[in-house]
């Protein structure tokens, strides 16, 4: 009976048992997106557990055996590679078995993550929370990305970019819910002899677990061959937008895809950059201007336009194109980037500001859009997959980003450059980033026919072209 | 069993997302006003 009983909630998580009935909204569907990529982009935010795990066993300070910043960073640094790993290996499992199972796993593997976490902070044992938010929720985070990127697509063919970027928006803005509500909840659970991370893990790991498993409820497929209500295709094919499907591991083999993979690196190495250095930058440049306080007011500044930038420009990409909207990336980027130094020699603090947070919204930007420029090449089949791949560019970008700020800046210091004019090179190499990525976009073309997949191959496979 | 979407599933839906991440993009905006402080 109970083998019965759970072969039956298994087969909920099926595709098949996924697909909408009639008189379902499609309007559902983002908010259920936003369930998962709101507790995911949790992972922003990690950094508010940094300092509190430092003093664990000394509460007011360090001792000895506690735990160092340096052990602490790892944590996040291994959830971010195994996304991007996660994602790229598992994104055919999580096409074929559809949303709500690839939901479900997440789910299960994001707040598993946290409860062993919290026990691995109960213990001081580092390597359970390595296994435990690391490994484990780094599964979660890979998997729940990419989990409804193909099923938006498919339900606003009107509109692919407006509807990815408002569940990459949730990524963004999920940061902002995690860390005042983790620094709400360690106070709640502190005393003068504990400090609560264990506790809020918990608590955080089963608010995100209901989250995660209302958004695997509410997602649902298309019917095959649904279209939106007065929504016509056009009856030509439009340039750049394929009507056909690339196999997932076929995409690599496209130069298409690694142009791709470029624009997205290069587009976020010079965000995230200075991203993680924005408020040091700020004050370095501005001494006399930019106080702790204000700078922590511009680190939240470009957090909110970095947030909103991602509905913004995947919402424009739909009208004026993918091309088209990168084009202005790298355009307006490179131009910004150039713009700083000026800023700083004429100790104007408001065009500076302004300058990042165009700057910020086109970092957002790149990645939101990125899901329907891949669907505009490849087709929708296999979209979710094949941005599972993308995302190793992030990875590759989450490395080369902060180094290259970090060892310009040191250079330049040392080599007795004053500190408000430290960041200047940096600024023109992340211009000059810019204009190779650039380039690389102008190179995109249409994926030549030969990679397509038969129409007769997809079309067993119930693609809803 | 009527799969129909109401508007109450709706506001519902958007509600149960749209509050918290409300919620925590005032926190960011108050946050934010401190650099014109």
């Amino acid at each position: 009976m109970s083998s019965t009983t759970a072969q039956a909630a298994v087969g909920l998580l099926n595709r098949e048992r996924t697909i909408a009935g009639i008189g379902f909204s499609r309007w559902m569907v983002p908010p259920a997106a936003l369930c998962v990529h709101l507790c995911i982009g949790q992972a922003y935010a990690f950094s508010v557990f940094n300092l509190p795990m430092t003093r664990l066993i000394g509460i007011t300070q360090s001792a000895p055996d506690d735990w160092k910043l340096t052990d602490l960073g790892w944590i996040f640094s291994i959830a971010i590679f195994v996304l991007g790993a996660s994602a790229a290996l598992l994104g055919r499992w999580v096409e074929e078995g559809g949303p709500r199972r690839a939901m479900f796993t997440a789910g299960l593997c994001w707040a598993g993550g946290f409860l062993l976490s919290a026990f691995g902070v109960y213990v001081h044992n580092i390597w359970l929370v390595y296994l435990g938010y690391g490994v484990i929720g780094g599964f979660g985070l890979g998997i729940g990305y990419i989990s409804p990127v193909s099923t938006l697509i498919r339900w606003f063919p009107d509109r692919p970019g407006m509807a990815t970027g408002m569940a990459i928006m949730g990524f963004g803005g999920g940061a902002f819910i995690a860390s005042p509500l983790s620094v709400w909840l360690m106070r709640l659970f502190s005393t003068p002899t504990h400090i609560g991370v264990a506790e809020t893990f918990i608590v955080l790991g089963l608010i995100y677990l209901c989250f995660m498993m209302v958004g695997a409820a509410i997602v649902r497929l298309p019917p095959p061959g649904w279209l939106p209500a007065g929504y016509v295709p056009p009856a030509q094919p439009q340039k750049l937008i394929t009507t056909r499907n690339v196999f997932v591991y076929q995409a690599l083999k496209t130069p298409q895809f690694w142009l791709i993979w470029l624009v997205l690196c290069l587009n976020v190495t010079a965000g995230i950059g200075v991203l993680g250095q924005a408020s040091a930058m700020s004050q370095e440049m501005f001494p006399e201007q930019v106080t702790v306080t204000a700078a922590a007011g511009f680190v939240g500044l470009m957090s909110l336009f970095n947030m909103g930038g991602r509905f913004f420009w995947a919402s424009v990409s739909d009208y004026i194109g993918r091309k088209s909207t990168y084009f202005v990336f790298f355009f307006l980027g490179g131009l910004l980037y150039s713009l700083v130094p000026q800023t700083g020699a004429m100790g104007n603090v408001t065009l500076f500001v302004l300058c990042f947070c165009v700057i910020m919204s086109m970092y957002g930007g790149g990645f939101a859009t990125v899901p329907a420029y891949l669907r505009d090449m490849f087709g929708t089949r296999y979209v979710g997959a094949i941005h599972g791949l993308l995302l190793t560019a992030w990875s590759m970008a989450g490395i080369f980003g902060p180094v290259l700020v970090n060892y310009i800046r040191q250079y330049n210091v040392e080599h007795g450059v004053a500190k408000a004019a430290a960041y200047n090179v940096t600024m023109y190499v992340m211009a000059a980033l810019l204009v190779i990525g650039f380039f690389c976009n102008l190179l995109i073309r249409e994926v030549h026919e030969r990679h397509h997949m038969p129409h007769e191959e997809a079309d067993a496979m119930g693609i809803a072209d | 069993m009527s799969h129909t979407t109401t508007p109450l599933h709706l506001v519902l839906a958007w509600g149960f997302v749209g509050i918290p991440l409300g919620w925590g993009v005032i926190q960011t905006v108050i946050n934010a006003l401190k650099l014109f402080q």
